[in-house]
This record gives structure tokens, C-alpha cells and sequence, in this order.
């Protein structure tokens, strides 16, 4: 394949912009000058740190590294997920809910892509497998952090009203259903848009990379529109256990809405 | 007939009482004492400990659906959940019910954002009682009206109480109280003191 390499002098050159950015809020006196400076600084060593540990788990090739590395990105997209959230849940399942719904959906997803369509070999090939769970998971991580926030908002404004109903002896299920169903549609949205919008306002970075790195556009364009099956797939399967879980755990057996398990809103 | 064996509201001590059928408990205290979380533990809304039962159903031993429409709670602050007022109605026949409160079966096409808050109260309270509960929950059942529509109210929920409803009225108001004869409560500092001790069984 064919791709043209960047040196360190390059990056020097583009980071001229990070710099005139600089320039510019100070000038303007935005305040923005230190939290660009350290995000900057971050993105730059993060992306270093993972070329490192990926070129290492790349040559090693072994399963338990391949997990642990994907383990390791649940966990980031769980607190990620949590840290979205306007009215974070009480206990464990603040954390726990986004995560452990993220690693049924996106490792289902990506396993399945591995097993049956891309079909690497080993399967869990590293080179693969990664990049693949990396796309699936940041994408669908966007949908189940607003679907939950959808949820939460909903249910805590919506309070008096979802009593009315249940004091009518409605079951929870039917006193919350419309909020149920916003927080799912709202958690799909943004990947039906993208799906509509890709080639014509935005050109998928995946699908990108690869023709830079000399892939043929049209062998490029299957795999993106593979990815984004799989990304819509997570997304919705992602979603639909995130909100109903959700809906369960603030709610009771004894259909009480308990919103003492939602913490109260963080945001003014 | 409403009993309860042991009720724990949160923060309020456990209240054991046994109301008959067509019996009137009317609670007062100060604002922030618990009344609210009285009658919403009843109802089985929060959390709560012990056993409350009715002439034919024990709490525990059915859904909570069955029992709150057996056991109707009506707040003081009405929910509505659609943009007219007909889909709130459950099932049956609304209308000799707005007719005892002044209203017409034409309100089931009015818009529920323009509703005065005497015309919430008196529909929340219609809307609760089309299924003919067995007791009655009311919190402060007529903060929102005029003379004439309290009367109304009043009246409508003496006819259930003749025919055989147990009700339990929470209100501010010392005369309201005195229209309802029956047995009163006080609840203060966490606890519920019954002014006669016959219904705390």
C-alpha cells in the first residue's frame, strides 16, 4: 500500500494552528489559552501512548491482550457514558449500566463482524479487532449516553404527571412509556442522521484513512458501509438495554417511580 | 374500610388504625409534617414498611395497580400527561360525576394548559373516582376553589362516604374539618396522634 509518512517537522508545522488559536484567545481574552494548552498536550500524549501499546499488541497478537485492551476501552466508555449524564443514577448502576450494556452490544457486534464478514485469522487478530470495537463503541457510547440522559430528564420533569397515572392504577411500563420511548429515539437519532448525511456532508474518517492509505474508494466505501451497520446495530441494541434498564431501576416492582435512586441535576 | 397494621411512613413513626366503611379520618399538622407521605405511603407511592389492607384486599398480597385503584390517592397538585382532557378519563361513564361538581361533558375537549387550577382539582378529582374506589386519599381536595365549588366537592364526597367509601381528607382548613364528621388526627414532630383513641387498632 501506499501512503506518504509524516514526520515530527510536520506535526510542528500543523500545531502552528493550535498556536494561533493560542494567540487569539489571548487576544481576545476568551481564557481558552490553558485548557487548549493541556488538551493539547493530552491528545498528544494519549494518541502517542496507544501507537505504542497498539504496535505492541499488535505483535503479540495474543487473546488475553487483545481482551484486556478492549476491556479496557468498556471501562473508558462506561465513565464516559456516567460522566454525560445531567442526573447521574444512584450507586454502582451509575457507572455500571452504560458499560455493562456497551460490552454486551459492542462486543456482540464487533464478534459478529469478526466471525462472519471480515473474517481475520485468528479471528480476535488484533489489527482488527481493535479499531473495530474502538469505532463500534465510540459511536454507540454517543447514542446510550443521550438515550439515558433522555430517559432521566424525562422522568424527573415528567414526575407528576407519570404519578397521576400510576395512582389511576397504571402499570410503569404504560405510565412511562412515551418517556421510554423519547429516550430511545433520541439515543438513534444521531446515527440515522450520520447515515444520511455520510458521502454528502461528511466523509467517514474510516473511510478516509483508508483511501489515503491507498485503498481503492469503492473497497473503502464497503467497509464504511459495513462499519456503520454494525455501529447502527450496537447503537440500537446498546440503547434499547441501557433506557430499559434504566427505566427499571427507577422504577419498582411495586410500579413506584423512584427517583431517589437519580441524583439531583448537576448542570444550572 | 381502610386498615393499616404498623405503617411506616418515611420519618413518621408506624401508625396502626382501622377506619370503617363510610368512615371520615380528616389529618391536620403543620406544612412539612407528613401528611402527604401519609396518605402517599397508603397508597403504596414511596417506600414504606407494614401492611394496609380494605374490606377485600391486603396490600401485599396484590399489584400495586389493583390496590391504588381500590385505594384511590388524589394529590394536591394534579398530573396530566396528554393535550386534552378526554384521554385522562378511565373507562365508565364521567358525566353524572361532573355534573355534581359543576362541570359538563364538553370539559373532555378542553385543552388541559388552559385549565384553571379549580377546573384541574375538580376533574383530577372526577377522573379518580369513575372507577369507585373503596377509600379515599384526598390532600387538600379544595385549596383551588370558590365557596360554591367546595361545596360541591364536599358534598360528592359525602354521597361516597354514604355509600359506603372510606376516605381519609388531609386539610389546613379547621371548618372543612368540622363539615366532616369523624375521627381526627394531628401529626406532628414525626408522629400521628389520634384525637379519639378507638380508631388506633
Amino acid at each position: 500500500m501506499t501512503y506518504i509518512s509524516l514526520s515530527v517537522g510536520d506535526l510542528a508545522v500543523g500545531a502552528l494552528l493550535i498556536v494561533a488559536n493560542g494567540i487569539l484567545s489571548l487576544g481576545l481574552g476568551l481564557k481558552l489559552e490553558r485548557t487548549l494548552l493541556i488538551s493539547t498536550f493530552r491528545m498528544i500524549v494519549q494518541l502517542t501512548l496507544v501507537g505504542y501499546v497498539l504496535t505492541a499488541v499488535f505483535e503479540l497478537s495474543s487473546p488475553f491482550w487483545t481482551g484486556t485492551i478492549a476491556a479496557v476501552m468498556i471501562v473508558f466508555a462506561g465513565y464516559e457514558v456516567s460522566a454525560r449524564q445531567e442526573r447521574r443514577l444512584v450507586g454502582v448502576w451509575s457507572y455500571g449500566l452504560g458499560a455493562t450494556a456497551m460490552m454486551f452490544s459492542s462486543t456482540l457486534v464487533t464478534v459478529l463482524a469478526l466471525t462472519t464478514q471480515i473474517g481475520p485469522s485468528p479471528w480476535y487478530d488484533p489489527q482488527y479487532a481493535i479499531p473495530l470495537l474502538g469505532m463500534v463503541l465510540g459511536n454507540s457510547m454517543t447514542g446510550i449516553a443521550l438515550g439515558l440522559n433522555t430517559l432521566t430528564s424525562n422522568l424527573a420533569r415528567d414526575r407528576i404527571a407519570i404519578e397521576a397515572q400510576l395512582c389511576l392504577g397504571a402499570s410503569r411500563w404504560t405510565a412511562c412509556g412515551p418517556m421510554l420511548r423519547a429516550a430511545i429515539r433520541t439515543g438513534m437519532m444521531p446515527m440515522i442522521n450520520a447515515m444520511a448525511a455520510a458521502g454528502l456532508v461528511s466523509l467517514p474518517g474510516m473511510m478516509t484513512g483508508q483511501i489515503m492509505a491507498g485503498v481503492p474508494p469503492t473497497e473503502a466505501v464497503r467497509y464504511q458501509i459495513l462499519i456503520m451497520f454494525l455501529i447502527v446495530g450496537a447503537t440500537g441494541l446498546g440503547v434499547l438495554m441501557t433506557v430499559f434498564g434504566g427505566l427499571a431501576y427507577l422504577t419498582d416492582t411495586r410500579h413506584r417511580l423512584r427517583l431517589d435512586r437519580l441524583k439531583q441535576s448537576r448542570m444550572t | 374500610m381502610l386498615r393499616l397494621r404498623q405503617l411506616a411512613p418515611l420519618g413518621l413513626e408506624p401508625i396502626d388504625l382501622t377506619l370503617d366503611d363510610g368512615a371520615c379520618l380528616t389529618v391536620g399538622g403543620p406544612s412539612g409534617s407528613g401528611k402527604t407521605i401519609f396518605l402517599r405511603a397508603i397508597a403504596d407511592l414511596d417506600l414504606n414498611g407494614g401492611e394496609a389492607a380494605t374490606a377485600s384486599l391486603v396490600r401485599s398480597g396484590v399489584d400495586a395497580s389493583t390496590w391504588r385503584s381500590s385505594v384511590a390517592y388524589i394529590p394536591a397538585e394534579s398530573g396530566w400527561w396528554a393535550d386534552v382532557v378526554g384521554p385522562h378519563m378511565p373507562e365508565g361513564d364521567p358525566r353524572p360525576l361532573l355534573e355534581s361538581v359543576g362541570l359538563d361533558l364538553s370539559c373532555l375537549g378542553w385543552t388541559v394548559s388552559r385549565l384553571s387550577t379549580g377546573e384541574r382539582q375538580r376533574l383530577a378529582l372526577v377522573r379518580a373516582l369513575i372507577s369507585n374506589p373503596d377509600v379515599l386519599l384526598l390532600d387538600e381536595p379544595t385549596s383551588a376553589l370558590d365557596a360554591e365549588s367546595t361545596a360541591q366537592v364536599e358534598q360528592l364526597i359525602k354521597d361516597r362516604q354514604a355509600r359506603g367509601a372510606t376516605v381519609v381528607l388531609v386539610t389546613h382548613d379547621v371548618e372543612q374539618r368540622l363539615r366532616f364528621s369523624g375521627h381526627h388526627a394531628h401529626i406532628e414532630h414525626g408522629r400521628l396522634e389520634f384525637q379519639d383513641e378507638e380508631v388506633a387498632a
